[in-house]
């Protein structure tokens, strides 16, 4: 696989030839009462990109990234996850193909951060000693000194160090696939930047397809191969960060102009 | 002061029975809250998982716990049948008591777990079963024990009125206490329960505290003390459980009633089974007449000391007649053809009801009748045990003859109870028992039934046929005993356990060698 210098120059348009590694096809959730929190969803996303999913709270993107581990099941449509729809895999196979962050974590606050990190390898069979060195390079790729963090529990943490610890836990087994739900979001803006950096760094070296969520247009900017934008639960724009920033949509207009809202 | 010494004092002397009556004490509770856990926390878990069940399970737990536990006793009899008396019912009824804390705190510990740490389990691709047992069951494990700790505390408090189901612990101690107006035997079953629970509630919390703060802190060592605590509890368990059940496969069971006159009679019949016969007697003592009779029928009790008008009326149902010879001949013939049962020969003594009041207020009012005494009773308080009150031949027949009306319905409250509340000065008449020994240590007077409305309540063993065909030389035994004890025998060896604060067994063994 080539290697990511910087996402936006990466990415080669609909003609891409790349194999599509999730694909949404007209994929819809309809809850009780027939209130459609998600509509008519086509869209493919591909091999080792980065995509973003960015819209206002309630838009819905949260439940399109809920619906591609199945923590959410759909009502329309279908998503095909490496060449077989969702429905068709075991829910617990394809949870485990598929690495998951949160904001907050979601880390196991009885467990040290070394089996919070190799609790999948270790669930999925692997030897103690392969799980205990796959932990300590996982924690030296998040920059956390594998030795100082290994025997800690989570509330010894600060929120940035928690955030790392769940980045490697996402991790751990290898998946080709990381789900990302807004995992800065509770960052002070110093570590988030920080972060933010770090974690782009770490999506061109290792090549995973990395779906992210979040509602700072910013970060969107940053770190996505290509930006999809929600609104009332559709698709309204998904374009590069270049051509989302000319974009004539109003919502892609809104976020932008919050960008450049003076401070003063 | 004289009452601690004299608690110190009972605890050096009765030892063993202390020990053992704690051991069976610890036995009960552990078993009922030990079984409470391994079906309450599943259930917990299950409605976790079906949200819709929790109501519907919260409120029949709700309502089990709602219910006095001497009336739960009171169902399990019949229910339960051969079993209906001893330990099983007094398990089952801790049980479900235990229930509804264990329940309702799994449910919170779970339902409080982070959403957060959920998702991600799920998110992550634990299965059901291994996100239960390693992220929801541990995080919620101090909740959890929270529980436990409140129902093993409940236990340990509801054991000790399992005695009056025959099933032992230190309620003994307390009920005995409260028939002998005996503040030490109360205080002898209450120290040593109030102390177990506090031991309790002090370990679990120990163990719970640690859960808590094991996080950051060495894991190591909360295991460790979990691991000592549940061996601690495991060995007391088992050494509780042998405690209880070393007894000889071959033994003759003597059963008694709740009250002094019972269980001097019951240790009488042991005393003479035992020194006359070799075989070795079991006591079931102190439980209640349905509970004897339930227990004769099903072969858990082989021999108690009954009383004709008992028999004729509580048991058998007939309308009240008098006429001492008539009714011990119309029992004997209905108890052996239709329970199995023999009446053996009378004691020699009558201890029918006897309607007290305070020896002051005969004098004041020149009473010696109850017909005199029904001009006076509509300003009077009543109070009487619950057998005289709800039996055939008690209250309402009473009431009837003699006309009698008081200021407000009658007091229903334990029989005990009502002795001391008359010489209080609580309450004006009671129902107490001609043989009765505290009639003459508290200055009481019987007044005379010049209707003659109670029947004849000559004491009398009865056995059951099966135990005299396989033994025979047990009625030989027994009918040494035959016209023995007159009436005044019978007070003087009340009174020396009422009064004297002697054991039974003793006041026994000092008749029995006085007789030639």
């Amino acid at each position: 696989m080539q290697q990511l210098d910087a996402p936006e120059h990466n990415y080669a348009g609909p003609e891409d030839t790349r194999a599509s590694c999730i694909v949404f096809r007209d994929v819809g959730l309809i809850v009780q009462g027939g209130r459609a929190i998600v509509d008519q969803l086509s869209f493919d996303i591909k091999k080792g990109e980065t995509l973003v999913l960015l819209g206002r709270s309630g838009s819905g993107k949260t439940t399109t990234l809920k619906l591609i581990n199945r923590l959410i099941d759909l009502t329309s449509g279908s998503i095909v996850v490496d060449g077989k729809s969702t429905a068709d895999w075991d829910q617990i196979r394809l949870r485990r193909h598929i690495g998951y962050v949160i904001q907050e974590t979601g880390l196991f606050p009885h467990f040290t951060i070394e089996r919070n990190v190799g609790l999948i390898p270790g669930l999925e069979g692997w030897p103690r000693e392969k799980v205990t060195s796959r932990v300590r390079e996982l924690l030296a790729l998040v920059g956390l000194e594998p030795d100082d963090f290994m025997s800690r529990y989570p509330a010894q943490l600060s929120g940035g160090q928690r955030q790392r610890v769940g980045v490697a836990r996402a991790l751990a087994a290898d998946p080709p696939i990381i789900l990302m739900d807004e995992p800065f979001g509770a960052l002070d803006p110093i570590t988030r930047a920080e972060l933010q950096r770090e974690f782009a760094r770490l999506a061109n070296q290792l090549n995973k397809t990395i779906v992210f969520v979040t509602h700072d247009v910013r970060e969107a900017l940053i770190l996505a191969t290509r930006i999809g934008l929600f609104k009332d639960g559709r698709l309204v724009e998904l374009a590069t960060p270049r051509d989302f920033r000319q974009s004539p949509e109003p919502e892609a207009q809104a976020f932008l102009d919050s960008l450049e809202e003076p401070v003063r | 002061m004289k009452l601690i010494q004299q608690t110190i004092e009972f605890f050096i002397h009765n030892r063993h029975e202390v020990l053992s009556l704690t051991l069976q004490h610890l036995f009960l509770v552990a078993a009922g809250t030990g079984a409470a856990c391994i079906a309450g926390i599943p259930i917990g878990v299950l409605l976790t998982r079906r949200p819709a069940l929790s109501k519907p399970v919260l409120a029949i737990a709700n309502i089990l716990q709602t219910v006095p536990s001497l009336a739960l006793f009171g169902f399990l009899i019949p229910i339960l049948g051969k079993h209906g008396i001893g330990a099983l019912p007094a398990i089952i009824a801790l049980f479900l008591y235990s229930l509804l804390p264990i329940i309702r705190n799994t449910l919170a510990g779970i339902n409080g777990v982070d959403p957060g740490v959920r998702e991600a389990a799920r998110g992550m691709g634990m299965t059901g079963w291994q996100m239960l047992t390693m992220v929801e069951l541990p995080l919620s494990s101090s909740m959890i024990l929270a529980g436990v700790r409140v129902a093993t505390v409940i236990s340990v408090g509801t054991a000790t009125i399992a005695a009056a189901i025959g099933a032992g612990g230190l309620g003994i101690f307390i009920f005995r206490g409260l028939r002998m107006n005996d503040s030490v035997s109360i205080l002898a079953g209450a120290i040593p329960a109030a102390l177990m629970a506090l031991a309790v509630d002090f370990g679990l919390g120990l163990i719970e505290k640690r859960l808590v703060t094991s996080r950051p802190a060495a894991p190591t060592k909360s295991k460790l003390v979990a691991r000592i605590a549940l061996a601690a509890a495991a060995v007391v368990f088992v050494a509780a459980f042998f405690f209880m059940h070393r007894t000889p496969s071959d033994r003759v069971v003597v059963g008694s009633k709740d009250f002094t006159e019972q269980v001097i009679l019951g240790e009488l019949l042991a005393q003479v089974i035992e020194t006359r016969t070799g075989i070795p007697v079991e006591r079931k003592f102190e439980l209640s007449t349905d509970i004897l009779h339930q227990a004769m029928l099903s072969g858990q009790v082989d021999v108690y000391p009954e009383y004709t008008g008992t028999a004729f009326t509580a048991i058998l149902k007939h309308q009240p007649i008098s006429g001492a010879r008539d009714v011990y001949d119309v029992v004997k013939q209905e108890y052996e053809s239709k329970f199995g049962i023999e009446w053996l020969e009378p004691f020699g003594f009558d201890s029918t009801f006897a309607i007290l009041i305070r020896k002051g207020d005969a004098v004041r009012l020149n009473l010696t009748t109850i017909s005199q005494a029904a001009r006076y009773t509509p300003k009077w308080r009543a109070a009487f045990g619950p057998d005289f009150t709800k039996r055939q031949d008690g209250y309402r027949g009473l009431a009837r003859m003699y006309g009698l009306r008081f200021i407000a319905p009658p007091n229903e409250m334990d029989l005990a109870l009502t002795y001391r509340a008359l010489a209080a000065g609580q309450v004006d008449l009671i129902a107490g028992n001609s043989t009765d020994g505290m009639i003459d240590k508290l200055d009481l007077f019987q007044l005379q039934d010049d209707r003659h409305y109670f029947p004849p309540y000559d004491a009398a063993p009865i056995v059951r046929k099966a135990v005299l065909d396989r033994h025979p030389e047990i009625a030989t035994a027994i009918n040494t005993l035959a016209g023995k004890l007159t009436d005044q025998e019978m007070r003087r060896l009340n009174y020396a356990v009422d009064g004297e604060h002697r054991q039974p067994a003793d006041v026994a063994r000092d008749f029995l060698s006085s007789l030639p």
